[in-house]
């Protein structure tokens, strides 16, 4: 690990000032920062410690949503009984990713900004335009098992690993930051991550200094919650498919729906037509292929990750016939 | 060290030829290097306002199984490393050193975490409780006592995280906290199955598949029913 220098911040626009100086990262849960530092893929100068900031709670909102801290911790977060009530989908998401103890460490906002786990941006042996852009993609004709068939771009294929956050782009999450002027803003989720194009080595639409305060959550939609993950082992392991959905089914017809997919693209993937396609229709499986077919709209394998196109088609229309069946 | 006899014995252990091996070769070491000097000397204190030099040493005081421990650390060192190298408690393991396994598992306030995946100076003043703190005395703690009468080990690697982590498990159970194989999470308290019991200790790999007996272990140490 490359040496650096340690501060605790005293505050959220002292610590969103310094995040804004080079080479300098918040450090929160660590739980992804320190693995990908004692790898040297990341090479921080300066770190800013937020742990002892007041970002820890979850609160009611106004309108019947939630607030939740971006220091909230992912296994807090899942445990909460509003969560659990009334966001279970979230709950689901976050309880099938990671194990118990990193959980416990990780964040609200550190899981926002996890990085993707494809094999060649943590192999610095290897090219990678996230990691040296310019430097070639090692992935697309490689190993690429993991890797995304939906929006990636001929430079970068990395996938976003995140479970926590695919279920808040079903939820029309709501991400709230701060900068070092103390000038506060709103991201909807579905800006918050983006697309490789030929900018892959930025994840998100966060700019420098900008600190995550807090994720909002909207009142809780009608109808039934759903994460269903697909992956190589029982637990502890990232998706190769996963779906969130939130569906409300009256009279074996469709009145809304909302479905957003993980392992299958650099960010949560959630596409209106396929949900258009739902809305109104009778729930059968004439419907949810439709819906298929517009969620994969574009979809491309790159050889060892060909398997997912059709295991998502299978796993949306699986998880839309529990909720029709009851 | 004691022999079975209760008589003082002059055997070494395994443990201090590593440690005079090891220190032995720091030394010379050490010698060699220019900023050796630097290393040892004095270096100003970390505080909430300032940031550190990039190589001088954070004051960091953990408490350690109840006790205050002040050290100086290079703020790159992991609790784990702290724990192990600094204050010289072994017990706690380092398998892979990147939260794969959970053979580093420890318990901070009360929660268990991957030492290995944290910095010592982020816990400035926060209470750690490692395997060896958890027996009272001579006798052991119930999961200790549990994981010993139901073989739940073979090598021995991974047992102090999975005892440290089961012990942080049977918590989280008690608060209520669902799983992800939990099938109602409107229930306040859902019981502890053995699907409930592999799933939650899913961080912690046993490289010798002590699994059945581990959870046999961790059932009667959460006093639940076979």
């Amino acid at each position: 690990m490359k040496a650096f220098t340690y501060q605790r911040a005293s505050s959220l626009v002292q610590a969103a000032a310094t995040s804004a100086q080079p080479n300098t990262r918040i450090i929160a849960g660590g739980t992804n920062l320190l693995d990908l530092m004692k790898l040297e893929v990341e090479t921080p100068a300066h770190l800013v410690d937020i742990n002892r900031l007041d970002l820890d709670r979850i609160e009611d909102t106004a309108d019947g949503g939630l607030r939740i801290g971006a220091m909230v911790r992912n296994s807090d977060l899942a445990a909460d009984t509003r969560v659990r009530e009334r966001y279970p989908v979230l709950s689901r998401a976050l309880l099938a990713g990671a194990s118990a103890q990193l959980r416990n460490k990780a964040t609200t906002g550190g899981n926002l900004l996890q990085r993707t786990r494809c094999s060649y941006f943590y192999d610095v042996s290897k090219p990678c335009n996230k990691r040296v852009p310019g430097s070639g993609c090692a992935a697309l004709a490689g190993f690429n098992r993991m890797l995304s068939v939906l929006g990636g771009s001929d430079q970068c294929i990395a996938t976003n690993p995140s479970d926590m956050a695919v279920a808040m782009r079903a939820l029309d999450a709501d991400v709230e930051t701060i900068d070092g002027s103390g000038k506060s803003r709103v991201i909807p989720i579905a800006n918050f991550h983006r697309l490789p194009g030929t900018t892959p080595q930025r994840d998100t639409n966060l700019k420098a200094g900008e600190l995550i305060t807090a994720v909002t959550l909207p009142p809780s939609p009608p109808g039934r919650q759903i994460y269903r993950k697909i992956r190589d082992r029982a637990s502890y392991a990232f998706a190769l498919v996963s779906v969130a959905a939130v569906v409300d089914v009256v009279g074996g017809r469709i009145r809304s729906a909302r479905i957003a997919c993980g392992g299958l693209a650099p960010k949560p993937w959630r596409v209106g037509q396929a949900e258009a396609t739902l809305n109104g229709s009778p729930a059968n499986a004439h419907s949810f292929d439709a819906a298929a077919t517009a969620l994969l709209d574009g979809a491309r394998g790159y050889g060892s990750n060909d398997f997912k196109i059709p295991l998502a088609r299978r796993s949306l229309s699986a998880v839309l016939s529990d909720i029709a069946r009851v | 060290m004691t022999d079975e006899d209760g008589q003082t014995s002059p055997a070494v252990t395994r443990r201090q030829v590593l440690g005079t091996g090891s220190a032995v070769a720091g030394a010379l070491l050490i010698t060699g290097l220019p900023f050796a000097a630097n290393a040892a000397g004095t270096v100003p204190a970390n505080d909430a306002a300032g940031a550190s030099e990039p190589d001088a040493l954070a004051d960091v005081t953990l408490i350690i199984n109840g006790h205050p421990h002040q050290l100086k650390l290079d703020p790159r060192t992991t609790l784990l490393d702290a724990l192990r190298e600094h204050v010289a408690m072994t017990g706690t393991k380092k398998g892979c050193d990147h939260g794969q396994c959970g053979a580093c598992t420890v318990l901070l306030e009360g929660r268990r975490i991957n030492s290995c995946l944290t910095l010592a100076v982020m816990h400035d003043g926060q209470a750690i409780t490692t395997i060896e703190g958890l027996a009272n005395g001579e006798a052991l703690h119930p999961m200790q006592a549990a994981f010993v009468e139901h073989d739940g080990f073979q090598c021995g690697y991974c047992t102090s995280g999975q005892i440290c982590s089961a012990v942080g498990m049977l918590r989280e159970s008690q608060l209520g906290m669902p799983s992800y194989v939990t099938d109602d999470l409107s229930v306040a308290h859902p019981t502890l199955t053995d699907a409930e019991i592999r799933e939650r200790m899913s961080g912690n790999i046993c490289r010798c598949a002590a699994y059945p007996n581990i959870v046999a272990a961790i059932k009667q140490a959460g006093g639940v029913r076979a």
